[in-house]
């Protein structure tokens, strides 16, 4: 990257350092933050919005609708993160894999199971074998992401049933009594109050997930994880420029602090967020601000 | 971003259709030198590198490099993930019942024991990659096995003193005994162990397979491989 970088064994150390820092190799590890806060940035609203139907479901007056968002809720949340995480990965992309097959290769006449083999026509293939490196790379995230949402999307739907059925009765009964329809009590009433209760359970999940984003490295992802045991690895002078010894305790250290700070940041910005939304609330946050106000 | 990213993804989707040349995912550890292993400008590099690039190029076969995780490459080249595994894989009857090797383009290749002083315990905790040979032989023998997922986690393993020595190709460790300036120490006798080294196909992928036998053969023939061996192997390395 620097014009003095051409020959790292014959720098000063902060020069070397800098060198180091900034050889291709290491552009990754730093490419790899943005992957994580993308995956973050992607999976809180998509799991939220599984949770919310999920709850909706579980909600649900039919009983065969009941049971599907409770069976989801009950299911996902049953499994460990990581047996979900390696079965639900590679079950998807068969499944998808299947269907593409059905459709688009229907005069195929080889089984699909060959011994330990799974082999779909290359039409069917996704991503197809001959797409360039970073549509595979986005698949293989976009799979991530649906993996996370489903699994964070089933505790968010605990949290959001639990939240609807806080509403204060009285709240209901008042709205009922002007003479509103289920749907419009369900639009204007709970779910614009439900968000006071669902918070507290809902910045807990939000704190695990973040936590949980080193599971990108099962999914073979090349995350922070990864690069970090790659990049602090000893490294012998015949193969690089820059060789140093066992400096996976340093790359660690810095994961943990970027973690800690991040998940910091997220509790200030949660705390005034529950703030926002006490208020005028029939809550004790709510009752304390209005207590304060007068 | 989110839009954008969906867009992509059908677009692969949709268009990935209309296919132009074959290419054919080579699936590599890209941590293992020199074998394998990720250089300064974080692209795979190494003697399968030049080897892989020279053999795709002679059987006329565009080629992708993909980095995976050892313990999950086979599973990985089963469900289709990538088409080849190049990662100083030893031929072994175990994994001949799940994918079809090549011919072998290196010989056997001796296993050795390392340690902090010549006069190391290989008997006591020996710390072997998970899923290799080195770890089955162990796992066979008296000494206590003490498994890492990654080649370099087992060599850190016997400098913090938490196995007694490491158990790896010869290969693999004579760069770093050299760089460790006395630290390490080569203990015993190498081991020679397992089959040649070869590459793994899906045992489906029959024509592929095919494609590449023809050209390892081509490159035994006229000296580029035994070239490509001197120039990334220690001379007295295969026995």
């Amino acid at each position: 990257m620097f014009g003095f970088c051409t020959d790292p064994a014959s720098l000063d150390s902060t020069r070397w350092m800098l060198c180091y820092l900034t050889t291709p190799k290491h552009m990754n590890l730093y490419y790899a933050f943005g992957t994580v806060l993308l995956l973050l940035a992607i999976t809180a609203p998509v799991s939220l919005a599984f949770g919310f139907g999920g709850a909706i479901l579980a909600r649900s007056r039919i009983a065969p609708l009941s049971w599907l968002g409770k069976g989801y809720i009950a299911i996902v949340r049953g499994v460990p993160d990581i047996a979900f995480f390696l079965f639900f990965v590679i079950a998807l992309d068969q499944a998808f894999e299947w269907v593409l097959h059905q459709i688009r290769c229907p005069d195929w006449d080889q089984p699909i199971r060959q011994g330990s083999d799974f082999i779909v026509c290359a039409a069917a293939k996704l991503p197809q074998n001959n797409a360039p490196q970073y549509v595979h790379d986005t698949y293989a995230f976009l799979v991530a992401v649906l993996t996370f949402s489903i699994v964070f999307g089933a505790f968010a739907g605990n949290v959001l049933f639990g939240a609807m059925r806080a509403v204060p009765r009285a709240q209901i009964e008042t709205a009922e009594a002007y003479g509103m329809t289920q749907g419009q009590v369900f639009r204007r009433i709970i779910v614009p109050q439900m968000w006071v209760y669902a918070l507290p359970g809902l910045s807990n999940l939000w704190m695990v997930l973040i936590k949980a984003t080193p599971l990108l490295f099962l999914l073979g992802i090349r995350d922070i994880v990864f690069w970090a045991r790659e990049l602090g690895a000893t490294q012998t002078p015949r193969f690089t420029a820059f060789p140093h010894g066992d400096w996976r305790m340093w790359y660690f250290l810095f994961l943990l602090v970027f973690y800690l700070a991040f998940t910091r940041v997220s509790e200030v910005v949660l705390e005034r967020i529950m703030r926002r939304l006490s208020h005028g609330q029939a809550t004790a946050a709510g009752e304390a601000q209005r207590r304060a106000a007068a | 971003m989110k839009k954008l990213i969906i867009t992509t993804a059908a677009l692969a989707l949709l268009g990935g259709a209309a296919a132009a040349q074959d290419v054919v995912r080579m699936g590599t550890e890209g941590a293992y030198p020199p074998w394998n292993f990720i250089n300064d400008n974080g692209e795979v590099d190494g003697f399968e590198r030049e080897l892989g690039d020279e053999l795709c190029e002679r059987a006329g076969l565009t080629c992708e490099w993909v980095v995976n995780d050892w313990d999950t490459i086979i599973p990985n080249l089963v469900s289709g993930n990538f088409d080849v595994i190049i990662a100083g894989m030893s031929v072994t009857e175990a994994r001949a019942e799940v994918i079809a090797f090549s011919t072998e383009y290196y010989p056997p290749t001796p296993s050795a024991y390392v340690g902090l002083t010549p006069d190391a315990d290989i008997n006591g905790v020996v710390a072997a990659q998970v899923a290799t040979i080195q770890a089955g032989f162990i796992a066979e023998s008296d000494a206590t096995l003490l498994e890492f997922s990654t080649p370099d986690e087992t060599v850190a393993a016997v400098r913090s003193g938490e196995a007694d020595v490491v158990f790896a190709d010869f290969d693999y460790l004579l760069p770093l005994v050299e760089a460790s300036g006395g630290e390490l120490s080569f203990v015993g006798d190498r081991v020679p162990l397992g089959g040649g080294v070869a590459l793994g196909l899906r045992q489906s992928d029959v024509d592929l397979l095919e494609a590449f036998n023809t050209a390892i053969a081509s490159v035994a023939e006229d000296g580029t491989l035994a070239e490509l061996q001197a120039r990334w192997f220690a001379e007295d390395s295969v026995q």
